[in-house]
């Protein structure tokens, strides 16, 4: 015991250190947040049903990391961009002149099909093209290849689309069938995050559907297991990877369908932010397990939306919600830290991460 | 053989779908009617129509290497074919968009780029003239191949010269004025472009050099390297440090502002070339030690209600690369058993988090939240204040100098041995006894330093400043330069750091279009060439390796 | 013989895996040892216990009079263990001495500020290490090839380079990790020699993973036999080639039984 006293080295002691300190200020705040009570039970009902649809949207996104991942071992940095393309084009090519043409209130479910439905499509474009042109040579390359050509693409997309649609915000079209809320509880939920619920759930169901029971998902999934045994079992990896791609890039242009519902409005730089804190899920549901991305989704959420009131209030940060993206970077960097293998990851052999 | 033309048919038709592809997508985007309003040639040829016929050229040019045995009557079809469906494609934009309302939707196709793509004539008309521009300089592409090696080089250098001094018209036609007054410059330029008949005589002339230079090359036999004594060395660098001196006044104030900036990004790209080129520790956070430097410089000199200590810059100096230093080494230990991308997925949140807590209300009290820092007092030296750019030039040229001197010796002793150990397989380095978590935070530390010593200078440039000049941009710009100049190679850097940060400041019109041409900068560059322009020996050894490994197996 | 190295119920499990089961194992001073069993018996995984690359979930290794199980890769490094891989690791994009000068980092005592200032300690110190290295490339039989990308040298040129690189730290304990795989007779036999000229010439202990037979039968003083992460055998190459429970393990029980029925006829 002495022994391993003596060669605890400095940086576990710091890492430690680390822990500890952010432990004793989030209890603090929380502690001091939940004395002074600023909030009704309501209130806090209300945060944790609008973390619940934002991590919907998150899962929904962290799906693609995930899968890409899996098969790759590649953070495909441009995923974002794809979750960017799909709605963006779908709104401005489809979502206005269909609102403006008065479609959009006649017919407000086959509208939001045909939105979604434009959405994927696009996303799942981008996807492949980009796969194909950006990543499958590089297939061998050294790991910082693959990460660095991501971020190439992914700057590319969006400026492209800027190109295309310009570089102002445009709204999305407000659907007067998913105005209001409906009642849940003592609280009022509004039914755009219903939807929200709702539409991811089933995807999610659909996704489990897809990977498990059919063969396309079947090659995904042994692909992920072990490219080469793959091969010599007759799957074609190329035809697997892409299609990888492409199921995670559905998700996204259904998640951007969703993301211009909640906030209505798009823009050619959306697919940033939304990107990193999927990837920031992905990883902290384990990277490379689909569940999982699930799980973290909805955590992020949760933290993201319950958090700033929780416990930065409570450390007397003045306009605490401006740090709101600090919980997500924060919580990104702790789990790459301390758990790289996520919540529900197995765990990785040592020293692979 | 059957086969193998026909597979030859589908690969040109294809490229000219991808030409094709190319061509619509810069109409549609904006960039070919932007770019129409500079004229190369004055009156006659626009970097627009550069990227009209280029893409097909470039193609054909391409094709034909790869298919130059199957004779060149055939290679000419294919290329015009190439041309063809380029120019059909864009022809097709122009029907669709007279067709439909595309332009409520796709808000660049403005009726001037249309009038561009058709030459101010009808359709018909204009779509005849872009099919035969574009076959042509398809079948021009493809031809050169057919040219002797010798004069297709000179040919190739040739236009890219008169290319450049057509894009960088309208600086030289200042400069030109400014030194042989305003008749002598336009005997060459129109304000903005090139006169057509200096034109010819540029690229005659190019041509004829870089033919007899190549000719020179050929015939000459490869001299061993001599090795040279010090004091040799010595002199060889003369003529450059009187170059360097005398700068700022063959460039005059605009052009050495530029120079600055492009100083400034060039000691963050030394910087971060030891972390990433050497260390093999890829940072996405990397402006997170730039803000840190700049913010310590502005808090200490500020004169405003923010400065604490309103001490000089060169006090302030050191102590701002120093508390960058220790920032380096304090945000390297929790990622110092990361590797990889998940070292640069964490950078980039530390990044970040630190440009959003410099926004926040939080940290406003000491650093001024969105409203920045200022009053930053301009150094001095010997009671004369540095103020225009020409004096601030030699506050930067003279860090850039330290830090290339430092990385230098660095990287040729065994320090930079066990960085590139430590890149090529961390292991087996630790395994050999060395302590990884030295060396990576020396290497952070020595990043971060150098950073921090460009914010630092910065600051006083700007007199103020606000966290929205320290976003990801500026990492991804860095990281862009170091990559296209090549990893690990100092004189690399410095090539990145002229044509990524230099480049960019004098097309400043374009300048909508410049993170688009960085990203795809950096994939073209990680497709086919990963190395760098100007590549370090040790990566160019380390990719060359790979590609005999696979042609063995 | 005093005793080099004594590992003591060291235990190495990965997830539900166990790897190593309670080892126990002592290297004499000044031996060859051999380190065999069939694939997955454990042992690569026992020599990244004892370098330090994994930690041992339980258990004590002592090295020269120090316990090591919790130092970290490099300080073990430091005090005498050097290693070599079963799938040659070699810094590939750099030369074949800068390989082996990495290899010399350790014992090396210029500052970065050296460096730097490039002061006459540096030039000296540099000097010579980049003797000592070409010595070592001598020593090794790779005289002239310093210059040579080490990507590019021969096969068993490299693991002649990898074991230059080990010697460069001057250990006192030298782990082979099948220092023969993959080699023709002929190259086999040089390197047999070799390993035997590393002890005798230099006085270093051996330690070596082998699946090659006639090389260990040949060369170790020691043999100790891994199956499923525990010890079942340890002896002299007489006391293994006749042990049933080794004939066993690599062969399965049936082999055996068919063995000493066999013998027993």
């Amino acid at each position: 015991m002495k022994d391993r006293l003596k060669n605890l080295d400095l940086i576990t002691a710091f890492l430690w250190l680390l822990r500890a300190a952010i432990i004793l200020v989030v209890a603090w705040g929380t502690f001091k947040t939940l004395l002074s009570n600023p909030y009704t039970s309501r209130n806090w009902l209300d945060f944790i049903i609008f973390g619940i649809a934002q991590g919907s949207m998150y899962a929904l996104i962290a799906i693609g990391y995930t899968l890409v991942y899996g098969v790759l071992k590649m953070i495909n940095f441009a995923h974002g961009e794809f979750f960017m393309s799909g709605i963006f084009t779908a709104t401005s090519a489809l979502a206005i002149p269909l609102a403006a043409s008065g479609f959009m209130d006649q017919h407000p479910l086959l509208s939001l099909l045909a939105i979604g439905l434009l959405s994927m499509l696009i996303s799942v474009g981008i996807a492949l093209l980009t796969e194909r042109i950006a990543y499958r040579p590089l297939r061998h390359a050294p790991r910082l290849m693959p990460l660095i050509t991501a971020i190439g693409a992914s700057f590319f997309w969006q400026y492209y689309f800027r190109g295309l649609f310009g570089s102002q915000v445009r709204p999305f079209p407000t659907v007067a069938a998913l105005q209001g809320s409906i009642p849940f509880l003592n609280t009022t939920v509004l039914k755009t995050h219903v939807l929200v619920v709702v539409v991811t759930v089933l995807a999610l169901v659909a996704l489990n559907f897809f990977i498990t029971k059919t063969r396309a998902g079947m090659a995904i999934r042994s692909v992920s297991e072990n490219k080469d045994v793959a091969a010599l079992m007759g799957i074609n990896v190329d035809r697997a990877i892409s299609m990888t791609f492409a199921t995670g890039a559905t998700m996204a242009g259904l998640a951007g369908l969703l993301y211009a519902l909640v906030y209505g409005q798009v823009h050619f730089f959306m697919g940033f932010i939304p990107g990193i804190k999927a990837f920031t899920a992905a990883v902290l549901g384990g990277i490379g397990n689909i569940p999982g991305a699930a799980v973290g989704g909805l955590l992020l959420g949760l933290f993201e939306s319950v958090g700033p009131s929780l416990f930065l209030q409570g450390l007397g940060i003045p306009a605490f919600n401006q740090l709101k993206d600090v919980i997500a970077f924060t919580m990104l960097v702790l789990v790459l830290i301390f758990r790289p293998q996520g919540i529900m990851g197995e765990r990785l052999a040592e020293k692979k991460a | 053989m059957d086969n193998l033309t026909s597979s030859g048919w589908r690969q040109a038709l294809l490229q000219g779908f991808v030409a094709g592809l190319i061509t619509v997508s810069a109409s549609t985007i904006g960039m070919v009617e932007l770019f129409g309003t500079r004229y190369f040639l004055a009156g006659l040829f626009t970097m627009g129509q550069l990227l009209l016929f280029a893409p097909p050229a470039v193609l054909a040019f391409s094709l034909a290497g790869k298919i130059k045995s199957q004779g060149i009557s055939i290679v000419t079809v294919k290329a015009a074919a190439i041309g063809a469906i380029s120019g059909a494609m864009l022809a097709l934009l122009v029907w669709a968009n007279q067709t439909f309302p595309l332009r409520t939707v796709l808000i660049n196709l403005s009726p001037k780029l249309m009038g561009l793509l058709t030459f101010d004539r009808s359709l018909a008309e204009g779509a005849l003239i872009l099919i035969g521009v574009s076959v042509a300089t398809a079948v021009f592409g493809a031809l050169l191949q057919f040219v002797p090696r010798l004069y297709r080089q000179a040919l190739l250098s040739a236009i890219i010269t008169t290319l450049g001094v057509g894009l960088l018209a309208p600086l030289l036609f200042e400069r030109i004025r400014n030194f042989f007054g305003q008749s002598v410059a336009q005997l060459v330029f129109t304000s903005s472009a090139l006169q057509v008949v200096p034109a010819i005589i540029i690229f005659a002339a190019s041509a004829a050099l870089f033919y007899f230079r190549g000719k020179a090359a050929l015939n000459s036999k490869p001299k061993a390297e001599q090795k040279l004594n010090p004091r040799q060395k010595m002199l060889r660098q003369i003529p450059l440090a009187i170059f360097l001196l005398i700068l700022p006044m063959l460039l005059g104030s605009y052009l050495t502002e530029i120079t600055n900036n492009v100083g400034i990004f060039l000691l963050m790209g030394l910087g971060l070339n030891i972390v990433v080129g050497l260390a093999g520790l890829l940072d996405l956070g990397y402006v997170a030690f730039f803000a840190i430097g700049a913010y310590t410089m502005a808090v200490l000199t500020s004169t405003g209600p923010l400065g604490v200590a309103q001490m000089s810059f060169w006090a302030a100096l050191p102590i701002c690369v120093a508390v960058s230093a220790l920032a380096g080494v304090l945000l390297g230990t929790p990622v110092l058993r990361m590797r990889g991308d998940y070292l640069a997925i964490v950078t980039l949140g530390f990044g970040e988090i630190i440009r959003i807590l410099a926004l926040s209300d939080l940290l406003k009290p000491f650093i001024g939240g969105a409203q920045g820092i200022l009053q930053i007092p301009k150094p001095s030296i010997a009671g004369i204040t540095l103020i225009s750019p020409e004096q601030l030039y030699y506050v930067i040229l003279g860090g850039a100098l330290l830090a290339a001197f430092i990385s230098n010796r660095l990287r040729e002793s065994r320090v930079g041995r066990t960085w590139i150990a430590m890149r090529e397989d961390e292991d087996v380095a630790e395994a050999m006894g060395i302590n990884l978590v030295r060396t990576k935070l020396l290497a952070f530390a020595i990043g971060a330093g150098f950073s921090g010593l460009a914010g630092a200078i910065f600051s006083p440039k700007l007199t103020s400043i606000f966290p929205h000049s320290f976003n990801l941009l500026i990492s991804i710009n860095i990281l862009s330069l170091i990559i296209v100049g090549g990893l690990g190679s100092i004189p690399g850097t410095i090539v990145g750091a002229l044509v990524l940060v230099g480049l960019p400041e004098l097309l400043r019109e374009f300048a909508e279009f410049r993170w688009l041409m960085y990203g795809l900068l950096l994939v073209v560059m990680m497709l086919n060439r990963p190395e760098g322009f100007i590549p370090s020996d040790v990566i160019r050894r380390e990719l060359h390796s790979g590609d005999e490994h696979r042609a063995e197996v | 013989m005093p005793i080099i190295l004594k590992a003591t119920d060291i235990k190495k499990t990965f997830g539900g895996l166990v790897a190593v089961n309670g080892l126990s194992i002592e290297i004499p001073r000044n031996s060859i040892s051999a380190v065999i069993g069939p694939n997955g018996a454990g042992k690569t995984t026992f020599f990244n216990c004892i370098t330090g690359f994994y930690k041992v979930d339980s258990g004590e290794v002592l090295f020269d009079g120090e316990y090591i199980q919790n130092r970290r890769t490099d300080q073990i490094s430091r005090i005498g263990i050097s290693r070599t891989y079963q799938n040659i690791r070699l810094f590939n994009s750099t030369t074949a001495i800068e390989n082996v000068l990495v290899g010399l980092e350790p014992r090396l005592e210029t500052s970065v500020l050296d460096s730097v200032l490039r002061t006459r300690r540096f030039h000296e110190e540099e000097k010579s290490s980049v003797e000592e290295a070409r010595g070592l490339l001598e020593f090794v039989g790779l005289k002239g090839l310093g210059d040579q990308l080490s990507s590019n040298l021969s096969y068993g040129a490299q693991r002649r380079l990898e074991i230059a690189r080990a010697l460069a730290s001057k250990p006192k304990l030298l782990l082979l990790d099948e220092p023969t795989a993959g080699m023709n007779p002929n190259e086999t036999a040089e390197m047999t020699r070799f390993i035997l000229d590393l002890r005798d010439k230099l006085g270093i202990t051996i330690l070596l993973i082998e699946h090659d037979m006639r090389v260990v039968m040949g060369i170790s003083d020691q043999i100790t036999v891994l199956d499923y992460g525990s010890k079942i055998a340890e002896g002299g190459p007489k006391d293994i080639q006749n042990d049933v429970r080794v004939i066993e393990a690599y062969l399965g029980r049936g082999a055996a039984s068919g063995l000493k029925d066999a013998k027993a006829n």
